[in-house]
């Protein structure tokens, strides 16, 4: 690799930045020739050459690299800011964001220059600038990030926005002030569609507003059909954030077995087949409860979630384990079990970040890691803190069944040359003897034999073990305790010998002989003694005091005199305390009657408990539950609430056309019923749909919910109270919920389930294709119907503009998408209907007329394959699954075209052929109509003036002789809503991009003698562009 | 979340520091110091170590340390992941991941940096799209931008980050188009004394090379699927394909990456490849002992094993080793205490066998237990799983590729207990 240096490793780079390594200890010329390198590196950078000036900003960017201080260069540096050359640019915003909080005053030089860059036609040069000025810590340009990232915010660029949503945090810390204009932009963000946003948007909430908990509602469902697609990083914080939320919005699933769990408690651990113990608990606590049902949303997320158990990132499937951990029902949380145990392939670091949380969870919920036994056992080779842990999960994992299989494995381990090992495993042996009785005397045998091993470590550590041990029936083992009492004279480590004297004085009846004589030895030793072995020598002298008085009763006195004048006050104050006990004495107290009570009353056994037991109250994969303790900004994950939350919070607003038109023709009141009703619709058929993979082909679903029929209120009079088809809702669904349960068993079932599902949504979609082609005859009516709904400025405003509505005059004008001799007989058009798409809003309907001129059956007509410009999406149509010969059909798509004039590609599929086809949307189309009263109309243009505005000078056209013809041949042109104007002289035309509702006013003011102006203002300068070049057009003709 | 990167070579010299938001004084890797002392070995210093206004998150990879800052909660294997991926791109970018490569590229490896992390948060960590930001340095490249001042930044903006599929670059071309896939399957495995199988399992991945021109859309699929029990895919891998169908359906990043890995459960039978008789024993008088290892081969399905070493760590007390070696040399570092037997391809008609004497050191007591041997072979063209891909179909692109599968058996963490 040598040989292949770099520009900077070269010879001549290497000589010089090998020179400053041996300068700089140089104590004497430190001064002189810092100076002089820097001056030279500042002529480098004031020549005209780029080379030069790369040469030297890669010399200071090694520099900084070193940690060296190259902060006098500052001035020379930040010149190069608007250098051409690209990468002396990017080192220039290296220095920029390293030193620019030490040089405030000079780094605002700086700011002019990316504040043009915000305004460049290119999307990564704006977000480029964003970055860097957003990164610059400098308090007074506050203002001016808080612009740029309000403006980047609605950039037509997603690249744009999700670097505005990496600038928020950034300002958030530099300016806590701004915390609520902040939210207000993440607020915006959060309903951003596409996947490069998300991710980034969501780590801003957590950053700044973690508890805006409602900001997540109404984009709750789209972050979970999302995700999918989001890159890894991305992944990880929405789906933390996700838990969080469900825990707040969602029941306890497990709420039948924790019941359960507090009435039999006993029963329940003491089986190991839990799955048993389920099928026995059902009908007894159904009988009691109320079943419990789980919210479509909280499925939802489990089943969205689920694929990403497969993804290479570790912090993802860890992710995605803690969320099932938190949130699935006992049931379904065994499928992480099988992903953790392959990250324990990964790094050690990985590693022992996974064997953490499997500890943690193994407590909690044995079973799932049962089968994965012998993946953790120990490799010699694994470094010490992974054995540690692992050994944990396997005391965690000991059971009747499997514990002879690990004893076996520990007797292994106790032979490791690692000794902090071995003292582990030993105390692992000690956990498995006390949790399960019938190999306690197996294990204590083992100790025992371990208490002549030659390495001290091993035999104090044994003897700490079976200290508690013996503690749980000392009567049986008064042997092994002579033993012990022996070992006093030979072991040195102090937990230990402490471990001695208090077994020895416990249970001082059962070796009468040899207490007194232990005691001897250590009142002869006492002074040398550490302090908790001082502490028990008291404690021993105290018990043979009061059980073996005649024997021990100078030593006694003897051993507290010598503690009265111990360094240790703890240990001069415990002397004074007994000897106030047990001493009588004319003034003593009360206390001293009960003296034997106190000191030889019956312990209880000490309960080894894992240290991770509990810790599954920090979130899973936290980094407060792998230190167990909170670290700072760390979010509580919450309790389950004790009734759901209102579900309907997560509606988003369906836009339906059908219902909206009727809302206009019975009148106001009806809608909020209306649309209550068809968002429960709604709801219901995205379950249906199981979005399961964003990016799946079959996936297309009902592209409209237009059935009348099944609404339930719809004859219900406008009154109907809201309770009441609440009930209703909750009643069916309920019902679906209860078969997913169900399927959740049989896995099969499901499946059918699926299909039979899908088939009635075939035929649901054609219905609707159908109807669609019917409603484009009538569209006017629709039209203006449609509008209204979809418009999003309020109510007055439309019923202002109402009477004024019209809509284009001249039929809709088809394009052909395949030719019906290039598709052998099969033969497409397409239009725009101008009808809002009604699933996403976003998106523009394309209507789509398949004719079938040949004699056969066209069967499965699918689109396939969608090739699309970055931040495109479409939305296919149902598949048809037969076109008979002849016959024609017409379905309607919906394509996102990002507000960019960019063909849409796709296959167009049948059962035997695929034809390449693509859409091409005029300007035009990317627009819906807006209505605006000519006030608005005049405040929104005056806020588009500038680069924003685009006049242009006509002619117009022959037939173009009155205001009806320019009005007809504008709204032919683009799908605008004409603005009412007092002037003749002036038609108004107002408009919002489709994709990211950007305004587009269009004004035409005619002149005398057939001239005009045309302005057309829009944020969106190449729509502007675009729209008045078709306009001028239009008009000229 | 990461507020800085500090990288520390195995002596503690810090050599690169790198801030994503204000600077933290270097200072604050004294507690990383303390905690690497602790630990004695480098692969026990806890990946975690808290201070009282930080938490260093570290990675031990090719002797250096990769030690993060943080401040606020943030989950760790996030960051550990991020540490590994800035490990893999410097690999990528340099052949190897070296303090001496870092040192020698500085530049680009900050610039590398500067993409890879916004604020403390991942932007660009895709190789496919830092490549068309940074190139990586060849020599030709290095000589060019000497002479005409040209850069290794890329004038051209990445088309890959904004698009759907963030692992392609747009417009890729090839005059030879081709797709390889190695599939290479490790056995994990620990025997006990008398050479029954404690455990055992096997995992494999397939790494890719496809270099292909323009978007084809390539299915991979295998003649017994249903063998693999757990799978990880590359972000390009379709999900829903391989739940429906068992294929691999992908459009494929362009050059090397690793397509999947997999995992076949200890419950199928593993077959172990070799067999190891072994005899270590310490005498308890006279400072010595004895040892005798043959290998000999079990299942290879008829095929020869390569690469075969055998590597024992020693106990401490191990001074030196006098062996004598049929076939292959051995080598005793009695610093690491490391004893390495490289034997090379097995004879199955003549044994390899290591036998002799070790000493000990006078007076210290015989250790109590014997080392374990670690085992490291190599067997071409055989997935010891019985994995077999079936075929490679290309849609979407004209042309017809050179298609190629490798088989390679090794042995992962194979471990003999004595």
């Amino acid at each position: 690799v040598s040989a292949a240096p770099s520009a900077f490793s070269d010879e001549k780079g290497g000589s010089a930045s090998e020179p400053e390594y041996g300068h700089d200890p140089a104590s004497g010329g430190i001064f002189s020739s810092d100076y002089k390198r820097h001056d030279d590196l500042k002529e480098m950078l004031d020549s005209n050459k780029d080379s030069l000036k790369l040469e030297a900003m890669k010399r200071i960017v090694a520099m900084i690299a070193r940690g060296k201080n190259a902060s006098d260069l500052f001035p020379a540096v930040v010149k190069n800011v608007a250098c051409k050359n690209i990468e002396v640019k990017k080192l220039v915003y290296v220095y920029l964001v390293r030193y620019a909080e030490e040089q405030q005053d000079l780094a605002l030089l700086s700011i002019s220059t990316f504040q043009r860059g915000l305004k460049d036609p290119n999307q990564l040069i704006r977000a480029s600038a964003l970055r860097v000025l957003s990164s610059i810590r400098v308090t007074i340009i506050v203002p001016i990030m808080m612009l740029a990232i309000k403006e980047a915010a609605s950039d037509m660029s997603p690249y744009v926005r999700k670097t505005a949503a990496h600038a928020i945090p950034k300002l958030h810390s530099l300016d806590p002030e701004q915390k609520d204009q902040l939210i207000e932009v993440i607020e915006k963000l959060l309903a951003d569609k596409t996947t490069l946003v998300a991710g980034s948007v969501v780590m801003a909430f957590e950053e700044v507003c973690p508890d805006r908990i409602d900001l997540i509602h109404k984009n709750y469902r789209k972050l979970c059909n999302l995700l999918i697609d989001v890159e890894e990083w991305g992944q990880v914080v929405i789906i933390n954030m996700l838990t969080r939320y469900a825990r707040t919005q969602f029941l306890n699933p497990n709420i039948n077995e924790s019941l359960l769990e507090e009435n039999s408690e006993k029963a329940f651990y003491a089986s190991d087949d839990e799955e048993e113990e389920d099928k026995k608990a059902e009908p007894a606590t159904l009988a009691k409860r109320k079943p419990y049902v789980m919210d479509p949303d909280h499925r939802l997320l489990l089943r969205n979630t689920k694929p990403l158990l497969q993804s290479r990132n570790a912090a993802v499937v860890m992710a995605v384990a803690q969320l099932y951990f938190h949130l699935a029902p006992k049931a379904e949380v065994g499928i992480i079990a099988k992903a953790l145990v392959r990250l324990m392939r990964s790094h050690s670091e990985v590693q022992y970040v996974v064997l953490q949380n499997v500890a943690t969870m193994s407590i909690k919920r044995r079973g799932m890691f049962e089968p994965y036994l012998k993946s953790f056992y120990i490799r010699s080779t694994d470094p010490t803190q992974i054995k540690v842990l692992k050994l944990e999960v396997l005391t965690n994992l000991a059971n009747e069944t499997n514990i002879s299989t690990i004893l076996r494995e520990f007797q292994t381990y106790i032979k490791s040359m690692d000794k902090d090992f071995v003292a582990a495993s030993i105390q692992a042996i000690g956990r498995c003897a006390t949790n399960i009785g019938e190999v306690r005397d197996t294990c204590l045998n083992g100790l025992v034999q371990l208490l002549s091993n030659r390495d001290e470590l091993v035999v104090a550590e044994s003897v700490v073990v079976i200290k508690k041990l013996l503690q749980m029936q000392p009567e049986q083992h008064s042997d092994i305790i002579k033993h012990m009492a022996k070992l006093i004279d030979n072991i040195q480590v102090p937990m230990a010998r402490a471990s001695i004297l208090w077994l020895i004085g416990e249970y001082c009846e059962h070796v009468p002989k040899i207490a007194p004589d232990v005691l001897r030895k250590m009142a002869k030793s006492f002074t040398n003694e550490e302090d908790i072995v001082k502490l028990q020598i008291i404690n021993l002298a105290a018990k043979l005091y009061l059980t073996n008085s005649k024997q021990s009763k100078l030593l006694t006195q003897y051993v507290l005199n010598l503690a009265k004048y111990d360094q240790n006050y703890d240990i001069r104050d415990r002397a004074r305390f007994i000897r106030q006990l047990i001493v009588p004495t004319d003034k003593s107290g009360a206390l001293s009657k009960y003296a034997k009570k106190l000191f030889l009353a019956l312990k209880p056994a000490p309960v080894l408990e894992s240290p991770f037991k509990d810790r599954d109250h920090f979130q899973l994969g936290s980094l407060s539950h792998l230190l167990n303790a909170k670290a700072a900004g760390y979010q509580e994950l919450p309790n389950w609430p004790e009734s759901a939350p209102d579900p309907s919070v997560r509606n988003v607003e369906v836009k339906d056309s059908v219902c909206a038109e009727r809302t206009v023709l019975t009148g106001p009141e009806e809608v909020p019923t209306r649309v209550k009703c068809s968002s429960r619709k709604d709801r219901k058929e995205k379950k249906v749909e199981k979005p399961f993979y964003s990016d799946s082909e079959g996936e297309s679903g009902p592209t409209e919910s237009a059935d009348s029929g099944n609404c339930e209120s719809d004859s219900g009079s406008g009154s109907a109270s809201a309770s009441g088809s609440d009930e209703s809702g909750s009643g069916s669904e309920s019902e679906e919920s209860g078969e997913e349960t169900e399927s959740d068993e049989e896995e099969e079932d499901e499946e059918e389930e699926k299909k039979k599902r899908k088939k009635l949504d075939k035929t649901k979609a054609k219905k609707q294709a159908e109807e669609s082609a019917e409603r484009c005859t009538i569209h006017t009516i629709h039209q203006i119907s449609c509008i209204i709904n979809f418009d999003q400025f309020d109510m007055n405003k439309i019923t202002s503009v109402f009477s004024q509505t019209l809509a284009p005059s001249g039929s809709i004008k088809m394009y052909e998408l395949l030719h019906r001799i290039k598709g052998e007989g099969l033969a497409v058009e397409y239009c725009f209907s101008r009808q809002p798409f009604s699933p996403e809003p976003n998106m523009v309907a394309v209507q789509i007329q398949f004719t079938n001129n040949t004699n056969s059956e066209t069967k499965n007509l699918h689109i396939e394959d969608p090739r699309l410009q970055s931040g495109m999406r479409i939305r296919e149509f149902a598949e048809i699954d037969v076109l008979a010969a002849g016959e024609s059909v017409t379905v309607v798509m919906g394509i996102d075209f990002c507000d960019s004039t960019q063909a849409a590609n796709f296959q167009l599929c049948t059962h035997t052929r695929k034809f390449f086809v693509s859409i091409q949307p005029p300007v035009g189309e990317l627009m819906t109509p807006a209505f605006l009263t000519e006030n608005d109309f005049k405040k929104e243009q005056g806020k588009l003036m500038g680069m924003n505005e685009i006049l242009e000078k006509l002619t117009l056209g022959e037939k173009c002789v009155n205001e009806h013809v320019i009005v007809e041949r504008v709204t032919a042109t683009a799908n605008l809503s004409r603005v009412p104007c007092g002037s003749d002289k002036e038609c108004r035309f107002a408009g919002k991009t489709v994709s990211s509702g950007c305004l587009v006013l269009v004004t035409v003011t005619t002149k005398e003698g057939g001239g005009a102006q045309l302005t057309v203002n829009c944020e969106k300068m190449l729509i502007g562009t675009m729209l008045v070049k078709d306009i001028l057009q239009a008009l000229s003709q | 979340m990461i507020h800085s990167l500090f990288l520390i070579n195995n002596a503690g010299d810090l050599f690169l520091e790198k801030h994503w938001k204000s600077v933290i004084s270097r200072s604050v890797c004294d507690y990383f110091f303390e905690a690497r002392e602790k630990a004695v070995e480098p692969d026990n210093v806890p990946p975690v170590i808290r201070t009282p206004h930080h938490y260093l998150i570290n990675i031990y990879r090719e002797k250096i340390f990769f030690v993060s800052v943080i401040q606020t909660e943030v989950p760790p294997l996030f960051v550990i992941e991020f540490l590994h991926r800035v490990a893999e791109t410097f690999q990528d970018y340099f052949g190897e991941c070296s303090e001496s490569t870092i040192k020698d590229n500085v530049v680009i490896v900050y610039e590398l940096l500067e993409e890879m992390l916004d604020n403390g948060f991942p932007l660009a960590t895709e190789s496919n799209i830092l490549k068309e930001l940074i190139r990586p340095p060849t020599i030709l490249r290095s000589m060019v931008n000497t002479i005409t001042g040209s850069s290794n930044v890329g004038e051209t903006l990445p088309t890959g980050q904004l698009s759907t599929i963030p692992w392609r670059r747009a417009g890729v071309k090839y005059t030879n188009n081709e797709a390889y896939f190695d599939v290479v399957e490790e056995i994990d495995a620990i025997l006990d004394k008398s050479g029954t199988t404690v455990f055992a399992e096997i995992q494999g991945v397939i790494d890719a090379c496809v270099k292909l021109s323009g978007m084809p859309d390539l299915t991979l699929s295998f003649m017994n699927p249903r063998l693999l029990d757990d799978v990880s895919f590359h972000p390009c891998v379709r999900y829903k394909r391989w739940e429906s169908e068992r294929v691999i359906s992908f459009v494929p990043p362009d050059g090397n990456f690793q397509l999947m890995s997999y995992h076949i459960s200890a419950q199928n039978l593993v077959a172990i490849p070799v067999y190891v008789k072994q005899n270590i024993s310490f005498f308890e008088t006279g400072s010595s002992g004895r040892l005798d290892i043959t290998v000999g081969p079990k299942q290879t399905m008829g095929k020869t094993v390569e690469g075969l070493v055998v590597t024992v760590h020693m106990p401490k007390v191990v001074l030196s080793a006098n062996l004598n070696a049929t076939q292959g040399t051995y080598n005793y570092d009695p610093v690491t205490k490391i004893l390495v037997w490289d034997i090379g391809k097995l004879n199955p008609q003549k044994l390899p066998n290591l036998k002799g004497s070790l000493s000990l050191q006078s007076g210290a007591p015989k250790p109590e237990e014997n080392p374990s041997l670690n085992i490291d072979l190599k067997i071409q063209q055989l997935a010891i799983s019985g994995l077999k891909v079936n075929r490679l179909d290309m849609y979407g692109e004209k042309y017809k590729p050179f298609k190629g599968v490798k088989y390679v058996t090794k042995a992962g963490k194979f471990q003999v207990r004595t």
